[in-house]
């Protein structure tokens, strides 16, 4: 996480510009431990309580889909306090703004020793062609330990349109990771990461708790924007002339993954620049020149249809 | 008595050369285990190219084909484009039963 301004006691911190590019190369954020131990106790007995319940039984932690994320649960619950840590709040409106609506949550619970795993997938159906997403939210309100089977993700998958678990013949991808960190971790996928939950090989109980959020404003340039300026580079920063190395967006979209290698990487970059010129509201926005050559070759054109 | 099972290679690699870099894979295997394995690199790939695991006793049955972009898809990414499939058969002592076992959970 990049360097952060000060924030008053319960005041938001939100996401730096360099966390929100970390975002769109990877798919994901994370914070380890940023939930205190006394919090995962109390969540702990909260989805113990609720582990079994139809998800269409009502009750102070069921709430339905469309429902505002600070109404979802009571308001002296472990749960709730949860999402409004600083540091979790700031980057849940960092990424979804003020008013997220809740779109479902789940309980992964899967017990010392249980063989179940799922296939590798992503979530709902095949999304809009658009740059909008949602985040979901991964919880671990208790340790895993490397091994102990924390859930399986391709960072940089998030951007590829596929249908569910459609991708379940990859069993296996360089570079893919596997959860494992301290209690009171979470992590913040975009809801394209391709995931899956592992077995639990390990002599304790595994718990994780998801939290699909939907945006209800456009997500554009909702985190502290302080250092924008200072981070983000012209269409000119080409890898082949002038490249803005170091902290900058550019240098951070460039991001090759071990698994993408030279198939299809230029057009991975593309995609992410097509993401980050939504996020941040700049249409002229590149890394490498690729969309600014062909768009400049489309005015070529004057109305012809070659 | 001995029978024969196919054992099945799923390489993904980082062009359309067989020749290329493995960036994922999957295997499965017909002999439940009986038969041999495909090398433990630990998280790197069990065969560096497709024509490394030629050279282990796997035989391409299937390369995907190259198809250009839609109109509209040109700078979209979604499936990995580059997959080949081997087989291998192997002989193992007896028929097993099939393992029906299947721990795969609901999403």
């Amino acid at each position: 996480m990049a360097e952060r301004k000060e924030a008053t006691v319960d005041e938001p911190v939100r996401l730096t510009t360099l966390d929100m590019a970390r975002f769109v190369a990877d798919g994901y954020l994370r914070f380890d431990a940023v939930v205190p131990d006394e919090l995962n106790r109390g969540v702990l007995e909260e989805l113990s309580a609720l582990l079994g319940r139809r998800s269409d039984d009502p009750g102070p932690f069921q709430p339905r889909s469309g429902t505002p994320l600070a109404d979802c649960y009571p308001a002296d619950s472990a749960l709730r306090r949860v999402y409004e840590l600083p540091v979790v709040a700031g980057a849940i409106r960092s990424l979804a703004g003020e008013n997220p609506l809740f779109d479902h949550h789940a309980i992964h619970f899967n017990p010392a020793g249980s063989p179940r795993v799922q296939d590798l997938h992503c979530d709902a159906a095949i999304d809009s062609g658009d740059p909008t997403f949602d985040i979901q939210l991964f919880y671990f309100p208790r340790d895993v330990g490397e091994g102990e089977g924390g859930t399986r993700f391709v960072p940089g998958s998030h951007i590829r349109n596929i249908h569910e678990n459609s991708v379940a013949r990859y069993q296996h991808f360089a570079g893919e990771q596997f959860f494992s960190g301290p209690a009171g971790t979470i992590l913040i996928f975009h809801q394209g990461m391709w995931h899956a939950g592992q077995a639990n090989p390990s002599d304790k109980h595994r718990w994780m708790f998801k939290l699909r959020l939907n945006p209800t404003e456009p997500q554009v340039r909702l985190w502290d924007t302080s250092d924008y300026d200072e981070v983000t580079t012209g269409p000119w920063d080409h890898m082949f002339a002038t490249t803005g190395e170091g902290r900058t967006v550019a240098a951070i979209l460039r991001k090759m993954h071990p698994w993408s290698f030279d198939g299809e990487y230029r057009i991975e970059t593309m995609e992410r620049v097509r993401l980050w010129r939504y996020l941040s509201g700049d249409a002229d926005f590149d890394v490498d020149w690729y969309r600014t050559r062909i768009e400049g070759r489309a005015g070529l054109l004057d109305g012809a249809d070659a | 008595m001995s029978v024969e099972r196919q054992q099945v290679l799923q390489l993904y690699t980082t062009n359309s050369s067989f020749a290329s870099h493995v960036v994922a894979w999957a295997f499965h295997d017909g002999s439940d285990g009986c038969g041999p394995g495909i090398p433990d690199r630990g998280d790197a790939s069990p065969y560096i190219s497709g024509l490394d695991a030629l050279r282990d006793g796997w035989r391409l049955i299937q390369m995907s084909q190259l198809l250009p972009p839609r109109s509209g898809d040109e700078h979209k990414v979604s499936y990995l484009p580059f997959e080949f499939v081997l087989e291998r058969i192997v002989e193992i002592p007896e028929a097993l039963p099939p393992n029906f076992e299947d721990n795969r959970g609901v999403h």
